[in-house]
């Protein structure tokens, strides 16, 4: 007998710890795995009402999330390493320029 | 203080912990590893949630599969050390600021405008059926049928980009 809010305050906690990486950390791979960590969150919290209202409809939105950030983690991988090939070097502050 | 608050508190200071590893580790592989440790907890948690479906897929997909690619990449790159560039010196005080108080606002508006007090009891052997996932797949392929061919179309997409992104043009530098 866990109360919803508990794992609704994990959640929270969970995806602010992913802000703060995104904010502070400025190696990208790690700003990555920061945003992987906040739709974790999300889905925790997903998966937190869809137990409480005993509906299917959350589960099914996390299966979602799920395939979307495989497909951000391909596409954004391929990125750092096409900037690496280019400009060897993936420090986020050195990387402000659009043209390359 | 029953068994399931035990298991709950428990479990949720180590996905706390792993996420703080994953946050303030200076190793890459050492971050990756940490975000694994955390992954698996919220699978547990999925469990003690009654989506065993949902727990199974986020082992595969995320400690297996994302993960695997970030570890690939990380030492592919050798950024397992970036060194420290020059970094904007209020940078860190003023996201520390700014997470504290986005963590109170939420923690603060959960516990006194949103407060439910509904209560989550542990699965028992019912959801651990075939009945139950044949119940999830219905409703997957019958109410949320275009979500889930739009996702497959993403999926294709993506494919395309990262092979497209990453490949070697004839004669150019790269």
């Amino acid at each position: 007998m866990v109360p919803v809010d508990y794992y609704i305050a994990l959640s929270a906690i969970l995806f602010v710890l992913g802000t703060l990486g995104v904010l502070t950390r400025r190696n990208p791979l790690i700003i990555f795995m920061s945003i992987e960590l906040m739709l974790n969150a999300a889905n925790l919290a997903f998966v937190a009402f869809s137990s409480v209202y005993q509906t299917f409809n959350g589960q099914i939105f996390v299966f979602f999330v799920i395939a979307v950030a495989a497909a951000e983690v391909a596409v954004g991988l391929a990125l750092i390493v096409e900037i690496f090939k280019s400009r060897r070097n993936i420090n986020i502050d050195e990387l402000n320029s659009l043209k390359g | 203080m029953n068994s399931d608050l035990i298991v709950f508190l428990v479990l949720s200071l180590v996905a706390i912990s792993s996420a703080l590893g994953m946050l303030f580790s200076r190793n890459a592989v050492y971050s990756a590893l940490f975000l694994v440790l955390n992954f698996i907890t919220v699978a547990v948690f999925y469990l003690l949630l009654g989506a065993p479906f949902i727990a199974m897929s986020q082992i595969t997909v995320y400690a297996g599969a994302i993960m695997v690619l970030f570890l690939f990449v990380i030492m592919l790159l050798g950024a397992v050390n970036l060194a420290p560039g020059n970094s904007l010196p209020w940078q860190k005080p003023l996201a520390g600021l700014l997470s504290t108080i986005l963590a109170v606002e939420a923690i603060y508006i959960l516990f006194s405008r949103a407060r439910s007090d509904a209560v989550i009891t542990a699965p028992d052997a019912s959801l651990n059926t075939m009945e139950s996932l044949r119940e999830m797949a219905m409703t997957l392929f019958s109410d949320y049928l275009l979500p889930f061919e739009v996702t497959s179309i993403l999926l294709l997409v993506a494919m395309v980009g990262a092979i497209i992104l990453t490949r070697r043009e004839k004669g150019g530098q790269s």
